[in-house]
């Protein structure tokens, strides 16, 4: 049992009186340090939370998530601790302005508390890839987290917080809410604004909440969703609150062939079928669903996403703020030494192949390749979604693997975003929904739904979420 | 220097980059302040210029606007898709690592721009203009270890707006960057101050004795007009002096050294860069509506050749006309043009005001000190001068001086004759009067009268100038004449 309320709860009855803002803020840094050995937190925002949680307390308990604690992901600009991406580049970083995503959930009372650890600047599957070490699976310490949000999930998952903050590039939000066995929501591209977020693959990154239920992670959607002025790429929220979770009847649910085949764990498989059984018990109608594409959807990710992180990390260079060796005599040498020594082997791998593939010469073959194919998945999607409402599928073909088991292979670590990449390739909702267990390890169901579905998707997630009790 | 039967042989070809600095209070992509000129360095920044972790740009509306604009003056309209693509090199006053500009897809196709150089009329072709963020500024102290960088200009909006290579000397190359001037001006997207760079020229100069184009040079970062046609008269020189000893053209970049009025060698090519052009995700592809671009089109003031077509047939000559065009992007709220064409009474009267404002008004608004004035007084100043001047009430001195007064009150007085009149500009055209002056100047001066009488005309105009002297200036010299013949029976 969660030692946290629904996240309703605690707001409604902050607001009455009968719960403290400074308790509740107390309680999560209690468990944090509690659970300290999960490294699933690079830094607490203690007195600065404690702070607003007195404001709290002795003002006006305003808010729809009055005095209701959180964990941001450490790419989050935020106030209270340093930002460091999980990299060394940006250790000391202290931001001078906050993210979007942070300021809306301030501005209803929420209260930032940590921020959680992750694949240095969120390249990973795993949280190794973190310079501040690995975060563990609450689940069993030998394995990881899942990533690169795996600091976030971990700590919803440990309690340490009743909801986190997480970004989703290729399904850092969805993967390691599977592997740690809570919900994890990467919402329809746009629809929550991206401004003082470190930039992974800005044609990809979404924002979305990490929660216990999916009531809480639906409320946290309301909040954060919308059009922002310093996000040009973000768009309409849906008019009705995101809260609204009534049940649709009469749904076609497509299960993804491409996703059931060869490569999915027996163990995981089983347990999704279940669940498609259930929603088939319910009355929703079940069909198959191919995607021809689908199978190129990684090859495409892993060419689009490295070229857009050559050119969001350029602005890494040791010139402004992060890291910079001070021993550099020029320019060039300052580049060299201050960018080698503050990125880590992934970060260099992807900025390689990225600078790689929009050369001179190897843009057509690669980039414009990658993006006809990418218009080709997101037609079959468009066209996907003319049969169904939503499509269903694993997030991952296996449970969370063992830390270090792929070390020095990284295709392994790019192997387990093979069922999430393609919705942000197409920029649709999709949810990890936690299902079951197999071994003792957690197993997460994904649902995905048209472009701007997400209220709908979110009643659907409620709805499954109830059948697998 | 080449010999004009060298010169002969090669066939010179020259296309011009230009950089304009769009007039916006803000910046291409964020809220900052966009006017550089005075402010302390790196005052003018914020979270996008500077470049932090999570800073997104968004397209600033004005300069879409501008850029719009900037397509009716170059004789187009904007396109109705475009977007925005990251070019990517490393610099200290790059703080992003990348620039953000228009690669394939720019917001103006196409275009052109009419000169004319002595006597022939020609158009040369624009290809396309982008918009896209100026980079910041470094300064490299002499004799010091370390540069120091200022991002005030980091994220100024642009517009490149490229030539086709259709100029053939330095004299078009000019009237080409004159022109571009006159049209930024005209309408109205850039404060066009060539002291602050708002416009840089980049010149590519090529010859060739064949049809095919020669190896082209880059001349790059030209801030005036004389240093456009200096520097493509001095490439192309160089280049055929090199051609004629058997030498071959290197494809480079070359800076222009003011003090030795010299181009020199800046970088190879072998030296360019991969720029690594890719779609700026971050933002979405600019799409206009046909019912903004017809807006844009609406509000769209004439431009130097409309108001040349104009001003011809009102009998104006080339000079005249481009001395007026010239000045009228002196101020924002002085018009010639517009005085001369929709605010004059009688239409005899357009090239004598022409005249006055060539010779008084401009050159006494370029010294500066006169006062804000609004149209309406200065089309009636205009106007009851030249009612004096028709009436023979003013000299061609007088009424000169008396505009220059009337322009320098804070005050245009009301009733303007009698102002003149308490100025003693007003001459005196009472024939009664006159003959006064006349019949004692005929009684003072026997000699002359005798020379005139046996013939010698041009004596006559010395006894004008007495009777001037005797009126203290007032009389009508015209009417004087007259009488003295009058007086004297010739």
């Amino acid at each position: 049992m969660s030692q946290w309320l629904p996240i309703e709860e605690i707001a409604e009855k902050v607001r009455s009186g009968e719960l403290k803002a400074v308790d509740l803020v107390n309680m999560a840094l209690k468990t944090i340090e509690d659970k300290n050995e999960y490294n699933a937190i690079i830094s607490t925002t203690k007195d600065r939370a404690l702070q607003r949680a007195q404001q709290i307390d002795s003002g006006e308990k305003k808010g729809r998530l009055v005095g209701v604690p959180f964990i941001a992901k450490d790419n989050f600009l935020a106030f209270g601790a340093e930002t460091t991406a999980g990299s060394n580049m940006l250790k000391g970083f202290v931001a001078p302005y906050q993210a979007t995503a942070i300021e809306k959930l301030e501005a209803e009372g929420a209260i930032c508390v940590a921020k959680a650890n992750l694949d240095a600047f969120a390249h990973g599957s795993s949280t190794e890839n973190s310079d501040f070490g690995v975060t563990h699976n609450p689940y069993d310490k030998t394995r990881v987290a899942g990533g690169s949000s795996g600091g976030s999930a971990a700590a919803v998952v440990l309690d340490m917080a009743p909801f986190a903050l997480g970004s989703d590039t290729g399904g850092s939000i969805r993967l390691p809410a599977s592997f740690c066995g809570c919900v994890g929501y990467k919402p329809t591209y746009g629809l929550v604004s991206r401004s003082g977020v470190v930039a992974m693959a800005s044609s990809l990154d979404v924002i979305g909440p990490l929660a216990r239920t999916v009531e809480d992670t639906a409320l946290i959607l309301d909040v954060l969703a919308g059009r922002d002025e310093l996000d040009s790429t973000t768009i309409d929220r849906d008019p009705e609150s995101y809260t609204i979770l009534a049940p649709a009847k009469n749904l076609k649910i497509g299960v993804i062939k491409e996703y059931m085949g060869e490569g999915l764990d027996d163990g995981v498989k089983n347990q999704i079928e279940v669940s498609i059984a259930k929603l088939r018990n319910s009355g929703a109608e079940i069909i198959e669903i191919s995607l021809p594409s689908l199978p190129l959807s990684l090859a495409v990710y892993y060419i689009i996403c490295p070229a857009e992180v050559s050119s969001n990390l350029s602005r890494y260079d040791g010139v402004r703020y992060g890291h910079t060796d001070k021993s550099a005599k020029t320019v060039e040498e300052n580049y060299i030494k201050s960018r080698g020594q503050g990125f880590g082997a992934e970060n260099k791998r992807r900025i390689i192949i990225g600078t790689h593939v929009l050369s001179s010469g190897y843009y057509d073959a690669y980039y414009k390749t990658a993006q006809t194919v990418r218009t080709k998945l997101i037609n079959e999607f468009n066209e996907a979604f003319k049969t169904v409402d939503f499509l269903i599928g694993p997030v991952t073909p296996n449970t969370a693997f063992e830390i270090g088991s792929h070390h020095n292979e990284p295709m392994l670590d790019y192997l387990t975003d093979i069922m999430t990449v393609a919705a942000n390739l197409v920029g649709i909702p999709a949810i990890s929904l936690p299902i079951g267990s197999v071994n003792g390890l957690p197993v997460g169901l994904q649902l995905m739904g048209k472009q701007h579905s997400d209220r709908q998707l979110l009643a659907l997630a409620k709805q499954t979420e109830e059948l697998s009790k | 220097m080449v010999s004009s039967d060298v010169r002969n042989k090669y066939k010179v070809t020259i296309g011009i980059e230009c950089h304009v600095q769009l007039k916006t209070k803000s910046k291409l992509f964020s809220g900052a302040d966009n006017d550089a000129k005075v402010a302390s360095p790196n005052t003018l920044v914020n979270h996008i210029d500077f470049g932090l972790p999570g800073a997104l740009p968004v397209v600033n509306k004005e300069a879409i606007h501008l850029a719009s604009r900037a397509a009716f003056a170059l004789g187009t309209q904007p396109q109705l898709f475009s977007k925005f693509d990251r070019k990517h090199y490393f610099y200290p006053d790059l703080p992003m690592g990348y620039q953000i500009t228009q690669f394939d897809l720019p917001i103006v196709v196409g275009g052109g721009v009419a000169i004319e150089v002595g006597g022939e009329k020609l158009v040369i072709g624009v290809t396309r203009a982008h918009l896209e963020a100026d980079a910041g500024k470094s300064i490299h102290p002499p004799g010091k270890d370390y540069t120091l960088v200022d991002l005030n200009r980091a994220g100024t909006p642009l517009l490149e707006i490229v030539s086709e290579p259709d100029m053939h000397s330095p004299e078009e190359a000019k009237a080409y960057v004159q022109e571009l001037y006159l049209l930024m001006k005209y309408a109205d997207v850039s404060e066009a101050n060539l002291y602050y760079g708002n416009m840089r020229f980049d010149v590519n100069v090529s010859v060739s004795q064949t049809d095919e184009l020669g190896t082209r040079t880059e001349t790059k970062n030209l801030n005036s007009f004389r240093s456009v046609e200096k520097a493509a008269e001095y490439e192309i020189n160089r280049q055929i002096e090199l051609l004629e000893k058997g030498n071959t053209i290197a494809q480079e970049t070359r800076g222009w050294g003011e003090a030795k009025q010299k181009t020199l060698s800046q970088r190879g090519k072998e030296e360019a860069h991969d720029y690594r052009y890719m779609p700026d995700p971050d933002l979405p592809p600019v799409t206009l509506s046909p019912e903004y671009i017809d807006s844009v089109k609406q509000e769209m003031p004439l431009m130097p050749g409309q108001w040349r077509d104009l001003l011809e047939p009102l009998g104006l000559t080339f000079d005249q006309i481009e001395s007026l065009i010239e000045a009228e992007v002196d101020h924002t709220s002085i018009s010639y043009l517009s005085l001369l064409k929709n605010d004059l009474q009688n239409k005899d009267q357009v090239i004598g005001t022409a005249n006055m404002m060539i010779n008084t008004e401009i050159p006494l608004r370029r010294e500066g000190n006169l006062p804000e004035i609004s149209g309406e007084q200065r089309a009636r100043i205009y106007n009851e001068l030249d009612d004096l001047l028709q009436a023979k009430q003013l000299s061609s001195t007088a009424a000169k001086s008396l505009l220059g007064d009337l322009l320098a009150a804070t005050d245009t007085p009301e009733d303007i004759k009698a102002f003149a009149e308490g100025k003693g500009y007003i001459q005196i055209s009472d024939s009664n009067e006159i003959t006064n002056f006349v019949k004692s100047v005929i009684a003072d001066n026997p000699k002359a009268v005798e020379e005139l009488k046996a013939g010698e005309t041009k004596v006559i105009g010395f006894l004008v100038g007495q009777v001037m002297k005797l009126s203290k200036g007032k009389a009508n010299p015209g009417l004087a004449q007259d009488l003295i013949k009058q007086e004297l029976g010739l």
